[in-house]
């Protein structure tokens, strides 16, 4: 009886204070400055030691179309979006009726007190706060008043949820690079706001966070940034691109800090060239190039480029030149949902250009696998003379990711098999398509090479051993059997899965990229309610062995991605077609991360379905 | 002689006799030659490639200091057949010139010598044509024109002029592109026209060209003897023996060489000084023209259209403006592609900065 007592009064406790667990969503306009003040929010919590996530829902637009910023307070580190939003701050009248509505029961609701609405919920804790009257009052200049009413529910929320005014202040400090006038600004209508809060508004919902110390060695970052990063550690020498969405901030953020990293010493000039260029077909066109040359040349783009950038990659891939292409994924066909995320070039960009091409791709599930592969990716194009597509999506690339500290490359450049000078006086027959190792890979050359023996003529065209122009049947089929070699060598080169449990009874997840945080989160609730599951998360393909022990070892594998047709699944379905019909599609492509809820229950009614 | 790729399905040029005579690097003209053509006797073509194999062996180029770039088409092909000892690079249909950006970039210590044809440049490539023009990327942009499709047979190119008549294909309905136009109004800074059938003038040019530190166009009308050779067509040896009027006589001289301007009578030339120290001295003939005048060049092509002649010669030079590898601030010698982890990858101190950036 005193036991049930207890349980009782914890389960009213836990329903006053619901601490470190929710989802808050902020209704903004675009281009209304609310993006300071969602990463202030973001950055504080984050501060404060407790596991957080945000993913920014924009729409294709520059001003005036309705945003919303969804920030994630996870005690138990989760970190994928969840659809269910217990506090909810309206800030555009365009979406308050909406916004109002997407409260869940118990959650609380705020908004600035110049929307006039009607109230039609009762469930629900509603406060109103004076952002515009803030914003009036504060030291801000009349044409940015606008953009700080923003930042007056920073303070109110500051308020509401504990949030430490001095995180916050740390948090303006790091986005506005330590500029005093912005700060002050910014930090007059929080405190405010905070200020108002606190002689204003009595809390009647449950929501608060308290400090934690689980985001100690973290980092926060972008994979956009994190793969620019990664490609400077990578020695990336020479980029070209064109703007497009979700993937113009990776070029940006190369362009901007590549010289802090490499304009240091001993160079009279600089190490590397970056050109926009006129369009997708011509920034792969100048990054084979450069691969030609023997440049660590790369090029990012989003669908609509990969499309583009078709033939020059079957020419890369047949001419075998070193490429590194980034793909920050988004919802296509067409233009499709631009600003929304997506798993969709999965089959397009494996098997991008015309007769039999296949391509490596690398998989990163993580900001710091951004960087990690930023740098990975050229070793493994310049070792296999072919082009390597890294496939990151708009979720993991423009979203900020708590995510572990970047590391520095843990071996030295593997520039390939190229001849200089002196290795070919030593080599008295060289011809470059020659395969000497039996490996697949062939020795190159490269322009400037002054050997008398040096030169070869690259061609898109049918050619020998040597590389001379040649339609022989026998040649052709010789080399392309070469090339196929060379792609099952490149499963020694790219980076291996991660899998718990290689074999069992349970049933197998296969994901990769951005799902894994939905799939990490629901293998949780899925063995609460008492399914076990064993989980591989690709990297790259080619598949290496270990993808295939765990689809020999597990009689249901679901394959867990954000697209329509199951890509991923159809690509294992054809490495493995003795073993077809265990994948099972676990896809949805409604240009949102995936969630954890979703992912659990569609496994869950498949697993039912079979019972 | 190197053996990857050169010899396109025929055997290369034998190696030359002791006797032959050798220039300033020590090679003998079979150094700068390439595998035998598979194109038709008499194209233009073949005589273009011979007038660079000339040319560079007459200005003592080493070979392994050349990359040779092209697209697809019957010009796009010629790349094999001079310089086997250079580099080269048989891209993809009008894209070249993106292709040749980014290789400069590799050794920019290098000359590229690239082929094109009118449908490579003016159809399918006419967007990449455009924007290596403004980039000013260093290569000599070579467009064998013909007004025709020759490895699809006989099809119209944007080169091909009004009412024009193939024999599968009809009559033309279409204004033709004029490439020194395009050249001049996407700002080439060395624009020059010529006629396969001037394989002297040819040679000039592409000498010129060769001490250029920018894009130099140079836009060789050059027959195709199987598809569009009729006398009164645009592109024909004959209709360009009668109507070609050179500008001026050209004359380069390389830096090595000293001008001798006594054998010309005062006031009838004019010189224009090349990046590289190297000097083209241009004999007045019917007009005095200045090649270095914008506007001069802009109403001379006009002139060219009205009174239907094929102007020939050095059209537009500039040399004031950077190329695209000094706009790019590459170092002075060592060349991109001979650089080390050392040069290229952050000392490990630095990933710390790298976190700190992060929040």
């Amino acid at each position: 009886m005193a036991e049930v007592q207890i349980k009782e009064e914890q389960r009213t406790k836990k329903q006053k204070n619901v601490v470190n667990d929710f989802s808050m969503t902020v209704a903004t306009m675009n281009g209304s400055g609310s993006q300071t003040s969602n990463l202030t929010l973001l950055r504080a919590l984050f501060k404060m030691g407790i596991p957080v996530s945000g993913k920014n829902l924009f729409p294709s637009n520059i001003q005036g179309l309705p945003t919303w910023y969804t920030i994630r307070v996870s005690k138990k580190g989760y970190l994928a979006r969840r659809n269910t939003h217990e506090i909810v701050v309206a800030m555009n009248a365009d979406t308050f009726v909406e916004d109002l509505a997407s409260v869940a029961p118990g959650g609380a609701f705020y908004y600035g007190d110049h929307l006039k609405f009607e109230i039609n919920r009762d469930d629900i804790s509603i406060y109103s706060f004076p952002a515009k009257q803030l914003a009036k009052e504060s030291a801000a200049p009349a044409n940015l008043r606008d953009y700080v009413a923003n930042m007056a529910y920073v303070g109110v929320l500051a308020h509401m949820l504990d949030i430490d005014i001095q995180k916050i202040r740390e948090a303006l400090e790091y986005h506005f690079d330590n500029k005093e006038k912005p700060i002050a600004i910014n930090m007059g209508v929080i405190e405010a706001a905070h200020a108002w809060s606190v002689a204003n508004l009595k809390k009647t919902d449950p929501y608060r966070v308290e400090p934690m110390d689980k985001t100690t060695g973290y980092v926060m970052a972008d994979g956009n940034t994190a793969a620019a990063l990664g490609a400077i550690f990578g020695g990336v020498q020479f980029a070209a691109w064109y703007p497009i969405t979700p993937a113009s901030s990776l070029a940006e953020a190369l362009s901007q800090n590549i010289g802090k990293f490499r304009d240091t010493d001993g160079q009279d000039g600089k190490t590397y060239a970056i050109v926009q260029a006129e369009d997708e077909l011509a920034a792969i066109g100048m990054a084979v190039g450069a691969g030609w040359s023997g440049l660590r040349a790369m090029t990012s783009t989003s669908g609509p480029g990969i499309s583009l950038m078709t033939e020059f990659a079957g020419l890369a891939y047949y001419a075998e030149i070193p490429i590194v292409v980034w793909d920050v994924q988004r919802v296509g066909p067409s233009t499709g949902l631009p600003t929304r995320t997506s798993q969709g070039d999965m089959l397009t960009t494996h098997f991008l250009g015309h007769g039999d091409t296949q391509h490596i791709m690398l998989l990163p599930g993580s900001a710091q696998e951004c960087f990690e592969f930023g740098w990975k990716a050229f070793d493994i194009a310049e070792r296999m003379q072919a082009p390597v597509f890294v496939m990151s999506d708009l979720d993991l690339g423009m979203n900020q990711w708590m995510t572990k500290p970047f590391e520095y490359p843990e071996m030295p450049m593997d520039r390939g098999k190229v001849l200089w000078e002196e290795d070919l006086e030593k080599v008295k027959n060289w011809k470059r398509f020659e395969d000497v190792d039996q490996d697949g890979i062939t020795w190159r050359t490269v322009p400037g090479n002054k050997h008398p023996r040096s030169a070869w003529f690259t061609r898109g065209t049918g050619h020998n051993a040597a590389g001379a122009y040649s339609e022989r049947s026998a040649d052709w089929e010789a080399n392309m059997a070469r090339l196929k070699k060379k792609f099952e060598t490149a499963c020694k080169y790219v980076p291996e899965v991660v899998v718990d449990g290689l074999e069992s009874a349970a049933a197998g997840i296969i994901a990769y990229g951005s799902s894994d945080q939905a799939v990490l989160e629901a293998r949780d609730y899925l063995a609460e309610e008492g399914l076990k599951t064993d989980y591989l998360r690709l990297r790259a393909l080619p598949f290496t062995d270990t993808v295939a022990k765990f689809v020999e070892g597990h009689k249901t594998i679901y394959v867990v991605e954000m697209n329509r047709d199951g890509q991923m699944k159809k690509l294992l379905q054809l490495e493995y077609p003795q073993f077809a019909t265990r994948f099972v599609s676990i896809a949805k492509h409604d240009g949102l991360p995936l969630n954890a809820r979703w992912v659990k229950e569609s496994i869950q009614a498949e697993e039912n379905s079979h019972e | 002689m190197s053996e990857n790729g050169h010899s396109d399905g025929k055997q290369p040029s034998a190696a030359p006799a002791p006797s032959v005579q050798l220039n300033l690097v020590g090679l003998s003209k079979n150094d700068y030659r390439g595998a035998a053509t598979t194109l038709c006797a008499g194209c233009g073509h073949n005589s273009i490639s011979n007038q660079i194999i000339a040319a560079a062996y007459e200005l003592n180029i080493v070979p392994e200091d050349v990359i040779k770039m092209s697209g697809i088409g019957c010009s796009s092909k010629s790349p094999a057949y001079f310089l086997n000892r250079s580099f080269g690079f048989n891209s993809l249909h009008g894209r070249m010139p993106s292709v040749a950006t980014g290789a400069m970039f590799g050794d920019h210590r290098l000359k590229a010598i690239a082929a094109s044809g009118d449908g490579d440049t003016t159809n399918i490539g006419m967007g990449q044509f455009k924007h290596v023009m403004r980039r000013n990327v260093p290569i000599i942009y070579i467009i064998e024109n013909n007004g025709v499709y020759g490895l699809t047979k006989g099809q119209f190119s944007a080169t091909a002029e009004l009412g024009l008549r193939l024999k599968y294909q009809g009559v033309n309905q279409f204004t033709p592109v004029d490439i020194v136009q395009e050249a001049m109004a996407s700002g080439a800074t060395f624009v020059a026209r010529s006629f396969a059938g001037d394989a002297n003038q040819v040679k000039s040019l592409i000498k010129a060209a060769l001490s250029h530190h920018g894009l130099a166009v140079i836009d060789i009308i050059s027959p195709c003897v199987t598809f569009n050779n009729q006398e009164d067509a645009r592109h024909s040896y004959s209709w360009g023996r009668e109507h070609e009027e050179p500008l001026h006589d050209f004359t380069f001289v390389p830096r090595e060489q000293e001008i001798q301007l006594g054998e010309f009578p005062e006031g009838t030339t004019r010189t224009v000084e090349m990046h590289d120290g190297s000097t083209i001295v241009l004999k007045k003939l019917e007009r005095d023209y200045d090649p270095t005048d914008r506007a001069a060049a802009m109403s001379l092509i006009e002139e060219s259209h009205s009174e239907e002649v094929l102007l020939t010669g050095l059209i537009y030079v500039d040399e004031s403006r950077p190329s695209l590898t000094e706009i790019y601030g590459l170092p002075k010698e060592r060349p991109l592609n001979r650089m080390t982890d050392k040069d290229l990858r952050p000392a490990k101190k630095m990933i710390e900065m790298a976190n700190a950036m992060m929040f």
